[in-house]
């Protein structure tokens, strides 16, 4: 506390890197800064970044910045996994491996911090932000220049978490940091209030995200959509986003919490003192397993939208689909005692978590058949899209097996904090987040960039995930039968565990591949993009709005507001078409659209400067964060121009040469 | 198929085959421990284990089936069967699919609920062989075993007589771990100024390893320990040579084995102080104290019947 009124808090030379592996953590990323600020003064694009992305209020500029941002964390904390294999390959008997314990245990919780919060939710906000507004027929969200604030507070805790590598350290207990472990008598460096702060900063962006989406998908239907004609991928979202208005305020209390333990010495979930650790492993759960639904309701979202199109066929049991999304949205905050069955909370408080947990299988199992059935008679085009479904039911499935038997208490304490945990959790995220989300960035690009993905590598990428991930994952369920609990940075050679590590080591190495080759799929597609340029704006043979505008979209979205009366729009005005009944003739109206605005930027970087003061304790540094969010906040509230109007034919010409003049994209 | 493909898949099935194969071999001639039990509980909860698993089977082989056939027959490529693009919702087909995972979760919740309770860690094991008290201390980062009735205590080593029902008392005197032993049943988290028990009991020699299951620090990967289970006799013998070893578990022996160590070595104690382990609970109960390390005061404050629940 006593730091708080120096100058520089805590902070000093010794916080630099001191061992030749943080070093290089640190070089990379001040290299891959660097590398990016010298690239943008040589192609003279900082004007163009500034007026075109970063200050823009046009929810599909900032999806493409959210998505963009979660692929760079994606590699980061990729190399974090790989660093983790391949020290748990080499770390057996009287070999240590290259990696200290307390590093090692940096690494995993910075990956589990930054896949989830950085990667997972990332781009999840960034498709939102991208196939929300446009499949319920609006032009924007509801309030756009929230939106570009959340964006912000996302990127300020990135910011956060990497500058860990670079000054001082990161939190060494774990993604969810338990105290007493991370309570500052055991873990007195920065490194917990790094993790908190990140948490802090970007939590509070998806609390403002998940009000946004809400409400535009409340308030802002296009004529004609009601909630049971909205795509499935909307109504995942909203359920979602539920959960995220009602979760995420728990998170930020109890990060608080345990700041005030550390810093102010009070004593919420203190070892002693009064303090109660369980209680912060509740509320922490209490959070993280709506968390996980958060996650995975969208990604349900983007396979309903992508096996109903890829199959040419309607969305089989639709009702079904939604009871299913708000059952799951229920369930999702009466299981969170399953994370910790092993506390000892006594068999009545297990039983119950235990049942409440496996009737969540139910209507998640009941989704998985519909998706079947929608491929049942239809005519399916396995295209990239619908690999990543069918490597997401399969691996999905199995997953969901393994949470079934950890369901069960007394099985539970076999497997609990065992490598069959950490198998099981990713085998749930990776094939159904990331396989959702790469489906969904396959699917929606050309609709954004107004070129299709190279195909033949994007299928390269798919089975290297694939086999990559069952070589990295089944072993790990089998070591966790044999007794390797989760974290160990070394292990007696005895156990028997190495050849299986090694396997997992390979696997991980070959996930690696699959993420270079996409990578390299879009660096592909760029070059060739003439050759796959899509024209019609509906490569796919859509069904829902979005697909009814020219590819790029442009930044109005629709020219003229859609009015809709069935569930599959699009689908059924090319029908129509088809039919040759009559078109009504075009009428443009003049329309509203946000102007960009600077003070989002201001914001995060006031909030950063909140974060950074609070995790070095430098008192000032604070107060000006403060001062500056909340008067930037003032001033755009007293902005009243902030909206540009565009004519109803400055409207029509643009809408003419878009759909006549189909532009290169924005590469 | 060209001849170049079918070379090309024969070459692929092979390396499967062989990989499958040498996995297989390699499994098999591996100790799997909480699939192989040597402990009454670990084999209750294997069951349990094998029983879900199988139960699950019913949905998984129809959900794999409908996969790969769906594929196969509806893709456009070469479709065979019918196209009805309008077919979208069934309510007979819709109602199995609610009902069939609904009666499958209702037979397993009624497991559940069974199992919770008769393998509840707290509930003492049934058995003609009057049971064991051993008090279990995580440490930074080692395993203190008390034996209070024999007056002995251990660390990273626990000797367990086979079908001797085992109750273990457990608390830690640092940051959460959790106290595992997974060839003779599942685990509990052993918390500071907490009591948590679980009852094992081994039913055949041998030694078996445990380890803590929760991350706690530095040393957390070194916080390994035996449990070494053998006959009544040979455990009784045990006791006899440990009895004797000059070393004595006083509060500042105590106090010094509690210094942060890795990787602790196998050491034995005579003689622990009393009421030495509920003492390190009530440490963390008061609320004028934080534990910060101050070993210095006595250990007699017992803990109340509630707090023992």
């Amino acid at each position: 506390m006593i730091e708080f009124a120096n100058l520089l808090g805590k902070l000093s030379f010794n916080q630099l890197p001191q061992d030749p592996v943080t070093a290089g953590g640190a070089a990379t990323v001040v290299g891959g800064v660097l590398a990016v600020a010298v690239a943008l003064t040589y192609f003279r694009r900082w004007k163009w970044l500034w007026k075109e992305w970063l200050t823009s209020l046009d929810p599909k500029r900032i999806g493409v910045m959210y998505i963009v941002v979660a692929v760079v964390m994606l590699v980061r904390a990729g190399v974090d996994a790989l660093m983790m294999r391949a020290q748990q390959a080499t770390s057996v008997g009287s070999s240590h491996g290259f990696l200290s314990s307390n590093h090692f245990q940096q690494i995993f919780s910075a990956h589990g911090t930054i896949m989830i919060f950085f990667v997972a939710m990332g781009l999840m906000f960034g498709l939102i932000n991208l196939v929300m507004p446009m499949q319920i027929g609006s032009r924007d969200v509801a309030f756009p220049f929230l939106n570009s604030i959340a964006f912000w507070l996302f990127f300020s805790g990135v910011v956060l978490v990497n500058l860990s590598l670079v000054i001082g350290s990161f939190s060494a207990a774990g993604w969810l940091a338990y105290p007493p472990l991370s309570e500052l008598r055991y873990s007195p460096g920065v490194g917990v209030d790094y993790w908190i702060w990140s948490l802090e900063v970007a939590g509070i962006g998806s609390l403002l995200s998940g009000i946004n989406f809400l409400t535009t998908i409340i308030t802002m239907r296009c004529k004609g959509m009601s909630l049971m004609k909205m795509p499935m991928f909307v109504w995942s979202v909203m359920g979602a986003m539920t959960l995220v208005v009602f979760a995420f305020p728990i998170l930020t209390v109890t990060l608080t919490l345990l700041y005030l333990d550390r810093t102010f010495g009070m004593h919420f979930f203190t070892a002693g003192g009064g303090g109660n650790m369980m209680m912060y492993v509740n509320l922490i759960w209490a959070w993280g397993h709506p968390e996980v639904y958060i996650l995975i309701l969208p990604a349900f979202g983007v396979f309903s939208e992508v096996v109903a199109t890829l199959s040419r066929k309607r969305l089989f049991g639709y009702t079904s689909m939604v009871w299913a999304i708000w059952a799951i949205v229920l369930l999702s905050f009466t299981v969170w005692l399953h994370h910790f069955f092993t506390m000892g909370a006594g068999a009545d408080v297990n039983g119950f978590f235990g049942i409440t947990t496996m009737i969540i299988a139910v209507p998640t199992g009941v989704k998985i058949f519909n998706w079947l059935f929608t491929m049942y008679r239809g005519r399916i085009l396995l295209a990239t899209p619908m690999w990543w479904f069918i490597g997401f039911i399969v691996l999905f499935t199995i997953g969901g097996v393994a949470g079934v038997l950890l369901a069960i208490p007394p099985v539970d304490f076999q497997l609990h904090n065992s490598l069959f945990l950490v198998a099981h959790f990713h085998t749930m995220i990776v094939s159904g987040v990331l396989f959702g989300y790469f489906a969904a960035v396959t699917y929606w690009y050309p609709k954004f960039t107004g070129f299709r993905l190279n195909e033949r590598l994007g299928g390269y990428a798919f089975w290297c995930w694939l086999i990559g991930f069952i070589l990295a994952f089944v072993p790990l369920y089998i070591l966790g039968l044999m007794g390797a609990t989760r974290r160990l940075d070394h292990y007696s050679a005895s156990t028997g565990w190495w050849p299986l590590f090694i396997v997992a080591g390979i696997g991980a190495g070959i996930i690696a591949i699959g993420l270079a080759t996409q990578i390299l799929q879009v660096i592909v597609s760029i070059v060739q993009r003439k050759a796959n340029q899509d024209n019609t704006g509906d490569p796919w043979n859509g069904r829902t709005l979005e697909w009814s505008t020219p590819s790029p979209a442009p930044f109005y979205n629709f020219a003229i507001t859609p009015e809709v009366d069935s569930r599959d729009p699009f689908w059924a005005m090319k029908q129509a078409r088809k039919k040759n009944e009559k078109h009504e003739p075009l009428v443009y109206q003049a329309i509203n659209l946000p102007k960009n605005s600077a003070i989002g930027i201001y914001i995060g970087i006031f909030s950063f400067l909140i974060g950074f003061g609070a995790v070095w304790h430098i008192l000032w540094l604070c107060i000006v964060g403060l001062i500056g969010a909340v008067s930037s906040l003032l001033v755009r509230s007293y902005t009243k121009d902030t909206e540009r109007h565009i004519s109803a034919t400055e409207l029509k010409e643009l809408d003419h040469k878009a759909r006549t003049n189909p532009k290169e994209g924005y590469a | 198929m060209s001849k170049n493909k079918k070379i090309k898949s024969g070459v692929i099935v092979a390396c499967i085959i062989i990989f499958v194969s040498v996995a297989v071999w390699y499994l098999i001639h591996t100790n799997i421990p909480v699939l192989e039990p040597k402990g009454t509980i670990g084999l209750k909860e294997r069951n349990l284990l094998l029983f879900a698993l199988a139960l699950s089977a019913v949905v998984v082989i129809p959900v794999f089936f409908m996969l790969f056939s769906f594929v196969w027959r509806y893709r456009e490529s070469k479709p065979k069967g019918k196209y009805s693009p309008e077919f979208d919702h069934s309510r007979p087909i819709e109602a199995l699919w609610w009902l069939i995972p609904s009666i499958l979760i209702a037979i397993l919740s009624v497991v559940t609920w069974n199992s919770s309770h008769t393998l509840d860690p707290y509930q003492p094991i049934a058995s003609k062989t009057p049971q064991m008290t051993i008090q279990v201390v995580a440490m930074d980062w080692k395993w203190l075993f008390i034996y209070p009735k024999q007056q002995i205590a251990s660390v990273n080593y626990v000797f367990m007589p086979i079908n001797t029902p085992v109750d273990f008392e457990i608390t830690s005197d640092s940051v959460m771990n959790s106290f595992w032993i997974p060839q003779l049943g599942g685990q509990i988290y052993a918390m500071p100024g907490m009591f948590s028990q679980l009852h094992l009991m081994a039913t055949s020699q041998g030694n078996f390893s445990g380890s803590s299951a929760n991350i706690s620090g530095r040393g957390f990967a070194g916080m390994t320990f035996v449990a070494h289970a053998a006959s009544e006799q040979s455990f009784l013998n045990w006791v006899k040579n440990v009895v004797k070893t000059p070393d004595h578990l006083t509060l500042s022996a105590y106090a010094r084995l509690n210094r942060p160590s890795e990787n602790n070595p196998v050491a034995y104690y005579s003689k622990p102080a009393n009421n030495l382990f509920v003492g390190i609970i009530s440490r963390y109960m008061s609320l004028n104290s934080t534990a910060s390390g101050n070993n210095s005061h006595s250990y007699n404050s017992a803990p109340t019947t509630e707090m023992m629940q």
